[in-house]
């Protein structure tokens, strides 16, 4: 008898836990949807902040500025991580490799904003202005990792049967991994950047001295830019009602495109591998 | 032919290059930090890290009161969220009809996808609220002679901070302890069930015990994350540099000082002791998501054989 109360219970706080932890999910996820939603109209999209205390105006330089941001970002990241992936899962079975991919597991985990004093020491401080550079960086920081342990977990999946396939026919190791290799594993690495992307999207605290933000249209990548998270940060501790909304929709545009990534990722691996050789 | 050879060169060149690059990356890393930190090594040295004064205007800084506001938040979040990641863990993995588990388990992954700042808001406008209006007024009247409920509550304060930390690590969690419970061998279950275990003995004997040292490694791995957040902490725990053991009280810690005062830093000394805290925390950081992720892996791989 008291075995089974005790197990009533247990399986109780299970489920409540469960139910604990969804509870504030739904909770934002509806203060973002109503709202955001209320507040998101055309001129969010098309015309940058006004004066404080004035009514309107939108985060299109925000958008443009965190798009900005993340192309740069990409634009290193990706062929690095890639090209990491590549040699971790292609040629890293020795101690370089096992240390290598150590270091990259603890760069995953540094926290962000000590990336961005990072950033800062490495951008800001030569060029004495922040920049959309250093952004770029400090993002690029975070995506690294993401991309190289995909594609290395990608290449090796691949089976051994299509490789031996390969090197029966005589084909050399370059083409072996570019033609064959590479191929199979490509929903996999698709799938790691568009991972990564999704977890810069929202990231605010290495832009806070990288970035910066910037309440007008930037001109140059040598200048401080604006980013929607940093916008949101902004506005959401700001004494004014009309920024507190728009830092609601803010966020909704923000939650819809990091939701649209990953169900975006779901599908490839779902679908995408079932496609390929792979199972 | 010679084409060919050239070709495989510069590919496995290139391979290796980038890598070396990373690695060059972690060297730069190190040497930046620690020479950035250096005018606040010398000036300070070990005290630095006892002192509680932070003042800025006379150039006396001590991190104590960050050290022990990121410390303090982040193990009370643990205590609170490791409990509720087992359950959730357990749950979708033992007890959860199958059609059920993908679902839920999407959402509680999307707790981690939720972007800080918008936790940050969150615990602002609706989080604090509640917890100023209804929680803390209740807490004060009845717990009020515990020092963990004592003086005025504003709402915003450690007890937001930690609420919201509980629930941003909660994913992390309770994915790495379904990993380790996927690990257990089904023969453990059934043997536990044989020998007419109930349900929970037969996860409590069989999963739990077998799974013990992935568990710690997993809260070793959620507290990585915890010390480390900075924006939601820092839209919430009230920003004042104060040693209290008052869940009411506002707080600081050290993410949140360097993301509020970094570019406010007007001289050298200034900056580099933002620069130091940054580079405690990173090694804060580092210890317990490193030695974690040993133990994860060594456990994984070891179970299944």
């Amino acid at each position: 008898m008291k075995r089974k109360v005790m197990n009533n219970c247990a399986m109780a706080f299970c489920f409540i836990a469960v139910i604990v932890a969804l509870v504030p999910l739904v909770s934002i996820l509806l203060d973002i949807a109503i709202k955001g939603g209320r507040a998101l109209n055309l001129n969010f999209f098309i015309h940058t902040p006004r004066p404080s205390g004035e009514t309107g105006g939108g985060m299109a330089n925000a958008i443009v500025g965190t798009l900005t941001l993340i192309g740069l970002a990409s634009l290193w990241s990706i062929p690095l991580g890639i090209l990491t992936g590549i040699y971790l899962g292609e040629f890293g079975s020795n101690r370089f490799g096992e240390f290598l991919r150590v270091a990259l597991d603890v760069m995953g985990g540094i926290p962000s904003i000590v990336i961005g004093i990072f950033a800062y020491i490495i951008f800001v401080i030569p060029m004495k202005t922040f920049s959309a550079w250093a952004g770029g960086f400090a993002l690029g920081i975070i995506m690294l990792p993401v991309v190289a342990r995909t594609t290395e977990e990608m290449i090796r999946m691949v089976p051994l049967e299509i490789r031996e396939a390969a090197w029966a026919l005589g084909i050399t190791p370059f083409h072996t991994i570019w033609h064959i290799v590479l191929r199979s594993a490509v929903p996999g690495i698709i799938t790691g950047i568009i991972l990564g992307i999704a977890r810069i999207i929202g990231e605010t605290a290495p832009l806070l001295f990288t970035a910066f933000g910037n309440m007008f249209w930037h001109h140059s990548l040598n200048q401080p830019i604006a980013a929607l998270p940093l916008q949101v940060f902004t506005y959401a501790v700001s004494p004014y009602d009309d920024w507190h909304r728009q830092a609601w929709a803010g966020s909704f545009v923000m939650v819809l495109l990091v939701c649209i990534m990953s169900i975006i990722a779901r599908l490839i691996i779902e679908r995408g591998f079932t496609k390929t050789s792979l199972k | 032919m010679k084409k060919e050879k050239i070709l495989n060169a510069v590919f496995k060149g290139s391979a290796i290059f980038a890598s070396v690059v990373v690695f060059a990356m972690w060297l730069l890393f190190f040497f930046e930090f620690i020479k950035h930190s250096l005018p606040s090594i010398r000036k300070f040295g070990f005290s630095f890290l006892a002192n509680t004064v932070w003042d800025p205007v006379s150039e006396n800084f001590g991190a104590l009161p960050f050290i022990f506001g990121t410390v303090f938040s982040s193990f009370l979040a643990l205590l609170i969220s490791l409990p509720l990641s087992l359950g959730i863990a357990i749950f979708l993995n033992e007890l959860a009809p199958l059609w059920m588990r993908k679902p839920v388990s999407f959402l509680v992954e999307l707790l981690a996808a939720i972007p800080s700042v918008i936790y940050g808001m969150w615990g602002i406008f609706v989080l604090s609220p509640i917890l100023r209006n209804h929680v803390q007024p209740f807490l004060s009247n009845h717990l009020g002679f515990l020092p963990l409920f004592g003086g005025p509550y504003y709402g915003i304060g450690m007890m937001s901070a930690v609420l919201i930390l509980s629930i941003m690590i909660i994913p992390t969690i309770s994915s790495v302890c379904r990993e380790i419970f996927k690990a257990v061998p089904d023969v453990y279950r059934e043997t536990g069930l044989s020998i007419g275990a109930t349900k929970w003995e037969m996860i409590r004997i069989s999963v739990l015990q077998t799974s013990r040292v992935g568990i710690f490694a997993a809260a070793g791995l959620g507290l990585g994350r915890a010390l480390g957040e900075t924006m939601a902490v820092t839209m919430v725990i009230g920003n004042r540099p104060e040693i209290s053991f008052s869940l009411f009280a506002p707080g600081y810690t050290m993410a949140s000082v360097i993301a509020n005062e970094f570019t406010e830093a007007t001289t050298d000394v200034y900056l580099s002791a933002l620069t130091e805290i940054g580079f405690v925390l990173f090694l804060m950081t580092f210890f317990f998501s490193f030695i974690s992720r040993m133990i994860v892996k060594k456990y994984t791989v070891s179970i299944h054989t």
